[in-house]
């Protein structure tokens, strides 16, 4: 334990370098940049809010940043878990040559996805004052789900990625896997009365759901956090954390004989 | 391992598993699991290779292709896990193997020293207090500043090398006698690692080649199919070897 802290101390900065790198490439490609990481989420939420509140003729009050909140956490979810499934084969170049710490690519890649999560999260706080939404007391426990969701990407990060040094193909079954939990996430729906039916269970025992439920309790409805909500995503990912971690830990040596 | 000892290797083996076919996905796995195919030989890369570098020694590493060499140099930096046996090592390793493997080409020079510095185990301060000296010893001069896909490949090399021996290693590892950029740099090069060779740094040194080895080193060990055959003073072991490839 003593010589891991030293070790990650040591390499700290490697972590922070890889990080930047994966921020700065993504902003360094394209003209619009920095922009496009904000106009890509509202272009999305004009389109779900035309076709499912005017078409669909759902009268929820603050549609838009009910269908922006859970758009811009599934869009971490699923960006930051495929990063971190391609971060130990795209980095195998490397992992053959040089000695680093194994874990720093996983954990790059969802926090370099972190980032970018962050800064998008900008158009949510306009949307949510064009809509009208006054930021109440209960905002702050939006800590908790946006902890919550960087500990689930991380975790199922360090599973994914050790699973795709020995299978490519994770990366497609992982696709569709990733549209099957976004449909089971009520992003562009209200879960209420889904929740009610008999398979009401798929959406309420998603931890997905449980984050995106709780953020939208504290941004959009100003409301106090649901317990089961609250705990349930944080046990689930610590289970994969443990699980994702011994699995890594256990197979990060023959990852170089795959590679 | 005694205060003298720069490396240490006990009965190291490394046991590859190689797959008769080359299974890489979920949905072959599958099928060859149910039909009980699924099979496997091992082979030894490396065996029971024990020995002992001093500090300030030099080591000669002799061997045919397949010998074991590069396995062995990877077992030594750390990027390759022994299966059995145990390493120690009395310093830092600053292996010249494959210089600029970690280079981001979308990144310019100044990017990639730090990203290449801190994959090296670098810190921050550390490449900042030094990133002139390496700009300077690259004579990259302005390309510094210009994305590394523009780069000529010696220009990757000659940064490479530079960030690479921007410290003074306990141990460096040379597989071959490094070639790197155009003449001028080459010779600058090897000035730069001879000077560590005259301050008495510990060197393992790679090659097929009997001459270098003898005009470099001091002792030798000859690898064949992943066992140590003979170890000893350069000279011995340099005529044991003419004597094997003859």
């Amino acid at each position: 334990m003593k010589t891991f802290i030293q070790n990650f101390k040591k390499y700290r900065f490697l972590l922070e370098e890889l990080t930047k790198k994966d921020v700065k490439l993504k902003y360094r490609n394209s003209a619009l940049g920095f922009v496009w990481t904000l106009l890509e989420p509202l272009l999305t939420m004009i389109v779900l809010t035309i076709v499912f509140g005017t078409l669909l003729h759902k009268r929820t009050p603050h549609f838009a940043v009910y269908i922006l909140s859970g758009r811009l956490l599934y869009s971490y979810f699923s960006t930051g878990t495929k990063q971190a499934l391609k971060s130990i084969r795209r980095n195998g170049g490397m992992i053959r040559k040089v000695y680093v710490p194994k874990y720093m690519y996983p954990l790059a890649a969802s926090l370099s996805s972190y980032i970018t999560f962050a800064l998008s999260l900008i158009i949510l706080v306009i949307v949510a004052a064009v809509q009208g939404i006054r930021p109440t007391r209960y905002l702050i426990g939006a800590i908790v789900p946006l902890a919550t969701i960087f500990l689930m990407v991380t975790a199922i990060g360090f599973l994914l990625s050790t699973l795709d040094v020995f299978f490519r193909d994770l990366e497609y079954i992982w696709n569709v896997a990733t549209m099957l939990i976004m449909y089971m996430s009520a992003i562009f729906y209200e879960a209420d009365t889904l929740l009610e039916s008999q398979y009401g269970f798929l959406i309420r025992y998603n931890p997905l759901y449980a984050v995106i439920a709780n953020f939208r309790n504290a941004v959009v409805y100003g409301r106090p956090l649901e317990g089961f909500y609250l705990w349930y995503p944080v046990a689930v990912s610590l289970v994969i954390l443990v699980v994702g971690l011994l699995f890594f830990y256990k197979k990060q040596d023959s990852f170089v004989l795959y590679l | 391992m005694g205060k003298n000892t720069a490396l240490r290797v006990d009965n190291v083996g490394v046991k590859f598993r190689m797959a008769n076919e080359h299974v890489d996905n979920i949905k072959d796995y599958a099928i060859k699991l149910m039909r009980h195919e699924l099979r496997y030989h091992e082979f030894w890369a490396l065996k029971d290779i024990s020995f002992q570098v001093n500090k300030g020694e030099r080591l000669g590493v002799l061997g045919l292709n397949g010998a074991g060499k590069s396995t062995l140099l990877k077992v030594i930096a750390g990027v390759l896990k022994p299966t059995e046996g145990t390493l120690q090592r009395g310093g830092k390793i600053v292996p010249l193997l494959e210089l600029g493997a970690g280079f981001e080409n979308q990144y310019t020079g100044k990017e990639n020293v730090f990203l290449y510095g801190a994959m090296l185990g670098y810190q921050k301060e550390f490449l900042k207090e030094k990133y002139e000296e390496i700009v300077a010893f690259s004579e990259l001069g302005d390309f510094i500043n210009v994305p590394l896909k523009n780069y000529s490949s010696g220009m990757k090399a000659r940064l490479g090398f530079s960030i690479a021996t921007i410290v003074e290693p306990e141990i460096l590892i040379l597989d071959e006698v490094l070639s790197v950029g155009d003449a001028k740099f080459k010779k600058k090069s090897e000035k730069k690692i001879k000077d560590m060779f005259d301050k008495g740094i510990t060197v393992l040194f790679v090659s097929h080649s009997i001459g270098q080895v003898r005009s470099l080193c001091d002792r030798a060990i000859i690898l064949e199919k992943g066992r140590m055959i003979a170890q000893g003073d350069v000279a011995t072991v340099s005529a044991l070897y003419e004597e094997a490839i003859r």
